[in-house]
């Protein structure tokens, strides 16, 4: 469905990505772990078109989709949810989750009933400032968000950076509720324990380049992945 | 629609009818001269460039300092197109010129190309300037404004702008008549119909999906991009929405005062608009409005006394002499910087429940003070 093929991406005058491929099954959670400055937010930003890569491509549906605006990005079904959440503070909940339909034309209303469904804090809250929400809140909201525009892709920047354990458990379980609901996920995480356990794939990012892939459990008990990133 | 939501709103229709049958009145009543007048049409002439200017800097996010050229232009094109041919061939206002444009056009016309010449230049130069961010970006656009009253005092373009002589003869608003009829237009009533209409098509473009796209832009760039939001061409249209609004003002203020000569549209003026803006709120229309008739009013008129020997009855020459009620003024300005720092209204609007509250706070305090 997904491939990314030898993507090199220069970033800040330093080669943040070097030549790296990996393919995204339909319906299947892929994560890419690493440590800090591994490339993994690069990689995303890349995909979801905020970046230009330097060589190599993506091929979305079998369509070339390297170095196309974000405009064009969002519109072909791949969304992002960005580092840090990063939901609109001076606007509302509801108004959050309209700019996450911004290129729809069709009806939303029925798909913010879903997200309502799926996140029920946030329809408590839908008059509230986005920047009144808690970290946790936020998370939601930046989820409920990028599921707006209706993706077939949508791919998660760290999303339980900063957030309390019992949260992230949550968010980690309403992973795996949007991925049985259909949508694909690619999903960047430190947290390689989390990611790697809803994981059907996973790729272990250092510095720039991929150095091991397997399936999400296998990984998990790589005596090299533990040492590395679950510090045992 | 719930029934809350819908009583709400009629509310509001039922009080801006109000506004404009008291406009109505006054206008029927009053001398044209009066100050009460001059005040009301002076005000709604700068709400609107307020609101305009609001638009980008409160709703889009963009530090922009070029109200002041828009309003030329759209001064200038007011007063170029609506002048009678005859007048513009003779040489009682082109002396020096041979103006070259021989045909005149109606009210409507000339307020709506007002807009639209300003919006072209903005879209012109938005093409370079919108690639910039905050404090560039108001270089920049301060510096056209400054560019552009050059370019229409120059020589060259005499024949159409009439150099650096003023501009008189148009249609001010003493000659506006309603359509088909020979009947005047009561004209501070115009003022409030034109500004009305402009700050209502605002305030729907505001609460679309373009005005949130707007607003996204301002919280996160980065995020508003990652939503598929084409961040130059929304700023664009922000940009460019932002001064059509802005030239049909100038049109106005060129059909208020008579005569239109580029000076007058110096830097100054759009500080005093950005000062209106601040004072009412970033982010707030109905801000925008009360400010600007509060600015208008104070400086025109309450304020004048300090300038003229008497106020409030204190008549103190050697004190309250030319060039107090700048400095008093300054002094009010400094204080609501310091103690009122997000304006009259923040950034929320001005809200039948909300003044109820704020009342209703008022009262419990006195009450307080009153028991203790």
């Amino acid at each position: 469905m997904f491939e990314v093929r030898n993507l090199s991406v220069n970033y800040g005058g330093i080669e943040a990505v070097r030549d790296i491929s990996f393919s995204v099954d339909e319906g299947r959670i892929v994560t890419l772990i690493g440590a800090n400055g591994a490339g993994k937010s690069t990689t995303l930003r890349t995909i979801a078109g905020l970046v230009r890569p330097r060589s190599g491509s993506i091929i979305f549906d079998g369509v070339d989709i390297t170095g196309k605006d974000p405009t064009y990005i969002v519109s072909r079904g791949i969304t992002m949810v960005p580092e840090g959440r990063r939901i609109f503070p001076d606007l509302t909940v509801m108004e959050n989750l309209r700019i996450g339909a911004y290129l729809r034309k069709d009806s939303i209303e029925g798909d913010i009933d879903w997200v309502f469904s799926l996140f029920p804090r946030l329809k408590e809250r839908s008059w509230q400032y986005g920047g009144t929400l808690s970290g946790g809140e936020q998370q939601m909201l930046a989820v409920g968000r990028a599921l707006m525009s209706r993706p077939m892709i949508m791919m998660m920047d760290e999303p339980s950076l900063g957030l309390a354990p019992l949260v992230v458990r949550d968010i980690f379980s309403i992973i795996r509720e949007i991925n049985r609901q259909g949508v694909t996920i690619l999903l960047v995480e430190q947290n390689a324990n989390m990611a790697l356990q809803v994981a059907d794939t996973g790729y272990v990012m250092e510095t720039g380049v991929i150095t091991l892939s397997g399936r999400g459990s296998d990984l998990i008990s790589d005596e090299a992945v533990r040492k590395a990133y679950l510090g045992k | 629609m719930d029934s809350a939501y819908r009583k709400r709103l009629i509310a509001i229709w039922i009080g801006i009818a109000a506004v404009y049958l008291a406009v109505l009145l006054l206008d029927m009543t009053l001398r044209p001269t009066s100050m009460l007048l001059t005040v009301l049409k002076k005000g709604a002439i700068y709400s609107l460039v307020a609101v305009s200017m609001n638009l980008l800097n409160g709703f889009t996010g963009l530090f922009s300092l070029g109200q002041a050229g828009f309003m030329l232009i759209g001064a200038y094109t007011y007063a170029i197109l609506t002048m009678p041919g005859d007048v513009k061939t003779s040489e009682s206002v082109y002396k020096y010129y041979e103006c070259f444009i021989t045909f005149d056009t109606g009210v409507f016309i000339g307020l709506v190309a007002a807009g639209l010449m300003a919006a072209l230049f903005a879209f012109l130069i938005g093409w370079p300037v919108l690639r910039l961010k905050s404090d560039y970006l108001a270089i920049a656009t301060l510096g056209f404004a400054e560019i552009i009253r050059a370019i229409f005092q120059w020589d060259v373009l005499g024949p159409v702008t009439n150099g650096a002589n003023l501009l008189r003869s148009y249609i001010d608003l003493t000659r506006v008549t309603l359509p088909f009829t020979d009947i005047p237009f009561p004209p501070t009533l115009f003022v409030f119909m034109v500004s009305g209409i402009c700050i209502l098509i605002i305030v729907l473009l505001i609460n679309s999906s373009y005005g949130r796209a707007f607003k996204a832009i301002r919280d996160d760039e980065t995020a508003a991009e990652a939503m598929g939001i084409n961040l130059f061409r929304s700023k664009e249209l922000s940009f460019v929405i932002s001064s059509f609004f802005a030239g049909i003002s100038g049109a106005l203020l060129a059909m208020f005062q008579y005569t239109v000569q580029a000076q007058q549209f110096k830097s100054m003026m759009t500080y005093e608009i950005l000062l209106i803006v601040v004072i009412g709120g970033i982010g707030s229309i109905s801000g925008s409005c009360i400010a600007s008739f509060l600015y208008i009013t104070l400086s025109e008129w309450w304020l004048r006394g300090l300038d003229m020997g008497t106020f409030l009855g204190i008549s103190a020459p050697s004190l309250f002499r030319s060039g107090f009620r700048k400095l008093v003024f300054s002094v009010i300005i400094m204080v609501i910087v310091l103690f009122f720092s997000r304006g009259i209204m923040g950034d929320k609007e001005l809200s039948i429940p909300r003044m109820r509250a704020a009342f209703a706070r008022a009262a419990k305090r006195m009450r307080k003070e009153a028991a203790g």
